[in-house]
């Protein structure tokens, strides 16, 4: 007998309700994935401001919920698990759809699941591509976070390998996109920009690449400052800004040490799958370059579609799904929000 | 007509059941459940809710409306109140009812002399609102420093807590009618702390 799964999403500016059916078999299919964003009201700040974005949430909260049950044509009688984020995250942002979640569990009689952000977005990508591999890596790429996970079992083995000591790779191009007078989110402008120019024009530095280097973390606070250098530079000498080559260049240089990182990971651990998600894996370069340096190594390379990889709720059901499967116990109804949840954590 | 009372607009995690004479609009409390921590209301209040109704020995579903607080209050925990409310009246296809968590405290004082509510706000200031001495709310809700207000011959009721009862009973007229209830809209007075960026930090010397 199939069971559906809902999954809660709230941590950073996007409220998430997804709907999945788990099969006897394991596999999950998506039922529907609907997302509420406050990003246009925080653009003006450059940046989310958790207030403005706890507020939106619970606005959305229960509009986000009827269209999900709409879209699936289900009615809320029908589910047999609650999933929701735990963490990590912003502390306000989480606290409504946990205290969403637990209530709709309470009324409906259902297990609660507090579950791993991080997590979540590795096994978004089961709806697309099935079963993952075990083990397999994972890069995960957004606003909030930049890490390198070995996963060996999604409903509860994920062990981190590297993150970043700085910046979040989205937060390089949030930063760079302002500097280069680009919209707020930075990301889909720069990749946008970037397509016209030449990512060789400018030898940005590749951050965390040096031989004492940690092998498997991350910097972009160098880069960022890098381009903001070399943009003051081009101004002083009263030269017009090639915002192509600006951003092309940069993109590269992003795109060249996050796949090099992963590549060489999966490499020396044998790892033969490398999953990569958030927001940042919509990026065209970093797809491209992966899916290049993935076939030399002989790596099979899953992304899932850009829907998939930002902030929703259909990754949340989805981790849901295989943490109840695998017969993990619920959670309390006592649960706490956790913003700085380990991704060891997978359930709690 | 069982009414599930939530309110997490001051640093108490409050919920309970109150009963209301469809007839005699009588109100009786069955069952409370209340924590004072600023700290707990994401954690604490579904736990109540269900304490509550098992105290009551009834469950969600015998339950034919919700009175839910909606502030003013300065804690992210007023979110936690509110989402509570409108899931559960979402899924279990009853009403939920705002009442200003001000109007609650000056109902459960009761009717027979004017009032003057103040609850915390945090940053040295108080949320407050003054009531008529047949409780009608006179001024506020506002929010500003506690210095400034003259209580004038107003009874004063300083950082109490709503209870079930006095948010039911704020909500006993419409309630009572059956209305459409209003949105449930946080009373949150203030606008969030948040700044345009200026100009642009330069990294090099000019």
């Amino acid at each position: 007998m199939s069971r559906i799964i809902m999954g809660v999403e709230s941590s950073c500016d996007e409220t998430g309700i997804g709907l999945v059916r788990l099969h006897d078999d394991g596999t999950v299919e998506l039922l529907a994935d609907e997302v509420a964003s406050s990003v246009e009201q925080h653009a003006r700040f450059g940046g989310v401001v958790p207030e403005v974005a706890s507020r939106a949430h619970l606005e959305a909260m229960v509009p986000t919920t009827r269209r999900a049950f709409t879209t699936a044509g289900l009615e809320m009688s029908d589910v047999d698990a609650i999933a929701v984020t735990a963490g990590p995250g912003l502390a306000g942002a989480l606290l409504v759809g946990v205290s969403a979640a637990k209530a709709y569990a309470a009324a409906l009689g259902v297990p609660l699941y507090g579950v791993n952000h991080l997590a979540g977005h590795i096994a978004v990508d089961t709806l697309q591509h099935g079963p993952l591999p075990s083990p397999c890596l994972a890069l995960l790429v957004s606003g909030g976070h930049t890490q390198l996970l070995r996963v060996d079992d999604i409903a509860g083995k994920i062990t981190e390998i590297g993150s970043t000591v700085d910046d979040a790779a989205g937060e390089a191009y949030d930063k760079v996109a302002r500097l280069l007078g680009l919209p707020y989110p930075g990301g889909p402008p720069i990749d946008k920009a970037a397509k016209a120019g030449d990512p060789q024009a400018i030898a940005f530095p590749r951050g965390m690449t040096g031989p004492r280097d940690a092998k498997f973390d991350f910097s972009f606070s160098g880069l960022k400052t890098a381009v903001a250098r070399w943009v003051e530079g081009a101004q002083a000498r009263g030269e017009e800004i090639p915002v192509a080559d600006v951003a092309a260049s940069f993109q590269e240089a992003v795109a060249d040490v996050l796949t090099a990182k992963a590549v060489r990971a999966a490499t020396e651990s044998g790892i033969g799958t490398l999953v990569i998600s958030g927001g940042v894996a919509a990026n065209s370069r970093l797809s491209s370059l992966a899916a290049q340096r993935c076939a030399e190594a002989g790596i099979e390379l899953r992304v899932p579609r850009p829907r998939l990889c930002t902030d929703n709720g259909a990754m949340i059901a989805a981790l849901g799904a295989h943490v109840v499967a695998a017969g993990c116990a619920p959670s309390s109804l006592d649960l706490s929000a956790n913003p700085a949840l380990p991704v060891s954590a997978v359930s709690v | 007509m069982l009414v599930l009372a939530i309110d997490t607009a001051t640093p108490a995690v409050t919920a309970g059941i109150v009963a209301v004479d469809p007839q005699t609009g009588g109100l009786d409390t069955v069952a409370t459940r209340v924590t004072v921590d600023a700290r707990a209301h994401g954690e604490l209040l579904t736990p109540h809710v269900l304490a509550a109704t098992e105290q009551a020995g009834v469950t969600l579903r015998d339950l034919g409306a919700i009175a839910c607080g909606v502030g003013p209050g300065p804690y992210t925990g007023l979110r936690a109140g509110m989402v509570t409310a409108a899931t559960l009246a979402h899924s279990l296809g009853i009403p939920a009812y705002p009442v200003c968590s001000l109007d609650a405290i000056a109902a459960a004082a009761g009717p027979g002399e004017p009032l003057l509510v103040l609850t915390d706000a945090r940053r040295r200031e108080v949320y407050w609102a003054a009531y008529d001495a047949d409780g009608t709310r006179a001024d506020g809700p506002h929010v500003g420093r506690a210095a400034d207000l003259d209580p004038g011959g107003c009874r004063v009721l300083d950082h109490e807590h709503p209870t079930p009862l006095g948010l039911v009973r704020a909500a006993r007229e419409s309630l009572l009618a059956g209305d459409e209830p209003a949105p449930l809209t946080p009373l949150y007075l203030r606008r969030p702390d948040a700044t345009e960026p200026g100009a642009r930090k330069r990294v090099t010397a000019p």
